[in-house]
C-alpha cells in the first residue's frame, strides 16, 4: 500500500509535467490544427534557460521558492519569445500551404533547435542547479513525501489555473477561443488572427518553459535531446484527453504519467517509452477523438 | 506504347544491361577502389533503395510516414539472425559459394518479406488515419520497434548484433537499387499506382471512382516497408553489427530528409538526393573532425525548413530528371499517351 501510494505521487508529479507540455501542443492544435512537433524543444530550450539564469543569477547560493520563481520568470518569458520567434518564422508564411509542408517545417524547427541546441551547449548532460532546498522531508506514517514533486505539482496546477482564467474570462481568452473556431469569422469581427495566433504560440510556449524549470528541478539532468521523448508524450497525452481540448490535455497527462509510473514500478521499465506510443495507437484505433473531444464532421 | 508488359522482354532489357553494367563494374573495379570511398558508394545505394521506398509512401501516396527507419532495422535483423543461423548449422558451406549466395538471397527475401508484414500490420489500422496523426502514430511504431528489438536478448538487445557474416556487396547492394527503381517506376506506371498517386490527389474523389483508398495506402505501405527491410538486410550484411541505437528516429528523418529534398513523387529526385546526401554526410563529416562539432543535423533541418519556405515541391517535384531534357520521342509518347 505504502508503495502504491508512493507510485500514486510520483506519477502525479511526472503527470502534471507532461500535462503542462501537454497544453501547449492542444493549444496550438486547437487554433491552428497542426501540431508543433518543436513544442518538445521549445521545453528543453525552458529548462537550459532556467538554467543559465540560476547560473546568472547565482540563485543556487539561496535557495529558496523565491529563486524558483526568477528561475521559472525567466523560462517563461525566454519560451515565449522563442515560441513567438518560430511562429513567426516559420509558421506563418506557411499557412496557406498544404498541411504535409507545415508538417515537414514543424519536423525541420524540432530538429534545429535540437542540434543547433546541441552546438550551443554541448552534447553532453549538464546539471541544473539546486534552486529550492526543502529543509525537512514530508511524512505522513511511514509514507515519505519528497516536497520537490509537491512544489511541481502545485505550480504546475497554479499555471494551469492561470490559464483556465485566460482562455475562459479575458478578452484574449475568448479572441482565442473565437479563432480556433472559425479564422475567417473572427476576422471579420475584427479579431487580429495573426496575432492571436502568436499569443496562442506564446502562451504554450510559455508553460513549456515553465515545465523545464519544473524538470530540472525534480530530475537535475538537462542536454539539448531532452525534449524528444517528454514532447511525444505530452502529444500523447493531449491526444488521449481530446486534442484541442484543455482540460482533456491535463487528464490525459495525469493519466499517462500515473500509467507510466506504475508499468515502471510493477512491471517492465525497458519497456517505458514503447508505453506512450502503444497507447497513442490504441486510441487513434478505438476513439480517435480521445476521452474529452467532440465528434468532427469532415466537410469535403 | 507495346512495351507495357512488366516482365516482357521488351521493358526489362534496359534493366537487365544496368544490372549488367553494375556487375561488370564490380568485377573489375571494387577491389582497385579506395575503400573509404567505396564504403560511400555501397551506402549511398543503401540510402537510394531506403529513399525510393519512402517516396512510394510518402510522395506517390501522399501518406507521410516517419517510421522507415523501423522498417530497415526489422528487414536487417531478421535477415542477419536467419544467414547467422543458417552458416552456424552448416559451417562448412562457403559464403562465397552458390549455395552461401542464395541463403542470402533468401533470408534477404525474408527479411523484407517480414518487414512488409509488419508494415502491413502497422499500416491496416493506422492508415485510415490522415496527416499528422499518421506521422506520429509511425513515428511511435519505429519507436516501439527500436525498443522491443532492444529487449530482445537473441539478438543481442542494446549491445547490438555483431559477427554477421559478410555476404553483401557492390553487385548485390545495386542490383536491388536497379529492382527497387524498376519496380516503382513499372508500379507508378500500371493501374495500381494510377490508384495511389489518386489517393494522394484526392482521397474522396478517388474513393467515389471506386478506388479502395485504405487497401491502396496499406498495398503502398507494405510495399515500401518489403524494401526498406532489403535496403536494411543489406546494409546489416555490409556493416557485419546492428545496433538499434542506429534505428532511431534520427535514421527515419535523415530518409525523409531525402525524400523531401529531391521531391515528394520523384524517383529520379531520390535518388540524386539520395546519393548527395549520402555524399555530404562524409564531407560534414571532415569538418566535424576539424572543428569537433556536429554540423550535420542542423544544416540538415535548415535545409528542410528553408525547403518548405522556398521551394516545398523538392528539387524536381512530381517530375523526373528527364522531364527537363527535351527529347522529341518522349513526348510524342506523352502526347499519344
Amino acid at each position: 500500500m505504502l508503495e502504491f501510494t508512493q507510485h500514486i505521487i510520483n506519477g502525479l508529479s511526472l503527470g502534471s509535467i507532461y500535462a503542462l507540455i501537454a497544453l501547449g501542443y492542444t493549444m496550438v492544435f486547437g487554433i491552428l490544427q497542426l501540431i508543433n512537433f518543436a513544442h518538445g524543444d521549445v521545453f528543453m530550450l525552458g529548462a537550459f534557460i532556467g538554467m543559465y539564469s540560476s547560473r546568472y543569477f547565482a540563485l543556487d547560493r539561496n535557495p529558496s521558492l523565491g529563486s524558483l520563481f526568477i528561475a521559472l520568470g525567466c523560462a517563461m518569458i525566454g519560451c515565449a519569445a522563442i515560441g513567438f520567434c518560430i511562429e513567426k518564422l516559420a509558421y506563418r508564411p506557411l499557412r496557406k500551404s498544404p498541411r504535409i509542408n507545415i508538417l515537414i517545417t514543424a519536423v525541420g524547427v524540432s530538429l534545429f533547435l535540437e542540434f543547433s541546441g546541441q552546438l550551443l551547449f554541448g552534447a553532453d548532460p549538464k546539471f541544473f542547479p539546486e534552486i529550492y532546498k526543502p529543509s525537512v522531508n514530508w511524512s505522513i506514517g511511514e509514507l515519505v513525501i519528497n516536497p520537490l514533486q509537491m512544489i511541481v505539482l502545485a505550480t504546475a496546477l497554479i499555471l494551469m489555473m492561470v490559464l483556465q482564467f485566460i482562455i475562459f474570462k479575458t478578452r484574449l481568452g475568448r479572441a482565442m477561443r473565437a479563432v480556433s473556431f472559425s479564422h475567417e469569422y473572427a476576422s471579420l469581427m475584427g479579431i487580429a488572427t495573426d496575432k492571436i495566433i502568436s499569443s496562442t504560440f506564446m502562451l504554450g510556449s510559455a508553460l513549456a518553459g515553465a515545465a523545464g524549470v519544473l524538470v530540472g528541478l525534480v530530475y537535475p539532468k538537462v542536454e539539448p535531446l531532452m525534449g524528444v521523448m517528454p514532447g511525444l508524450k505530452a502529444f500523447v497525452s493531449a491526444v488521449l484527453g481530446g486534442i484541442g481540448n484543455v482540460t482533456g490535455a491535463a487528464v490525459g497527462a495525469i493519466t499517462l504519467g500515473l500509467a507510466e509510473e506504475f508499468l515502471v514500478g510493477y512491471w517492465a521499465s525497458t519497456y517505458r517509452d514503447a508505453l506512450a506510443f502503444g497507447i497513442l495507437i490504441l486510441i487513434l484505433i478505438f476513439k480517435p477523438t480521445g476521452i474529452f473531444g467532440v465528434e468532427r464532421i469532415e466537410k469535403v | 506504347m507495346n512495351d507495357v508488359t512488366v516482365f516482357g522482354i521488351k521493358a526489362c532489357w534496359k534493366w537487365v544491361v544496368v544490372i549488367a553494367i553494375f556487375w561488370t563494374f564490380h568485377l573489375l573495379v571494387s577491389d582497385r577502389l579506395n575503400p573509404y570511398i567505396f564504403d560511400i558508394i555501397i551506402y549511398a545505394g543503401i540510402n537510394i533503395i531506403l529513399a525510393v521506398s519512402l517516396n512510394l509512401v510518402n510522395g506517390f501516396t501522399g501518406q507521410f510516414s516517419m517510421g522507415h527507419a523501423g522498417f530497415m532495422s526489422i528487414g536487417g535483423y531478421l535477415s542477419a539472425y536467419l544467414t547467422m543461423l543458417v552458416f552456424n548449422l552448416f559451417p562448412g558451406i562457403d559464403t562465397q559459394s552458390i549455395y552461401g549466395t542464395l541463403f542470402f538471397l533468401s533470408a534477404l527475401f525474408c527479411g523484407g518479406l517480414g518487414a512488409a508484414v509488419s508494415g502491413y500490420l502497422v499500416g491496416l489500422p493506422s492508415l485510415r488515419l490522415k496527416g499528422d496523426y499518421l506521422a506520429i502514430i509511425t513515428l511511435g511504431f519505429g519507436e516501439i520497434i527500436r525498443v522491443i528489438i532492444l529487449n530482445i536478448e537473441t539478438i543481442g538487445g542494446a549491445r547490438g548484433l555483431p559477427g554477421i557474416p559478410a555476404l553483401s556487396h557492390f553487385g548485390w547492394v545495386y542490383t536491388f537499387v536497379v529492382l527497387s527503381i524498376f519496380t516503382v517506376w513499372r508500379l507508378m506506371q500500371s493501374p495500381h499506382g494510377r490508384a495511389f498517386l489518386s489517393v494522394r490527389e484526392d482521397e474522396v474523389a478517388a474513393e467515389a471512382m471506386g478506388v479502395n483508398t485504405t487497401k491502396t495506402k496499406v498495398r503502398a505501405f507494405a510495399l515500401g516497408a518489403f524494401f526498406a527491410g532489403i535496403a536494411g538486410g543489406l546494409f546489416a550484411h555490409y556493416l557485419l553489427y546492428l545496433n538499434p541505437q542506429g534505428f532511431d528516429f534520427n535514421k527515419s528523418f535523415e530518409i525523409i530528409i531525402m525524400v523531401v529534398l529531391g521531391g515528394m513523387g520523384s524517383i529520379s529526385g531520390s535518388v540524386i538526393a539520395a546519393v548527395f546526401l549520402t555524399a555530404i554526410r562524409e564531407a560534414l563529416r571532415e569538418l566535424q573532425q576539424f572543428t569537433q562539432i556536429d554540423f550535420r543535423m542542423v544544416i540538415y533541418s535548415l535545409m528542410l525548413i528553408i525547403l518548405m519556405l522556398t521551394r516545398p515541391n523538392g528539387l524536381f517535384g512530381t517530375k523526373e530528371i528527364f522531364h527537363f531534357i527535351p527529347l522529341r520521342r518522349r513526348s510524342l509518347h506523352d502526347v499519344k499517351a
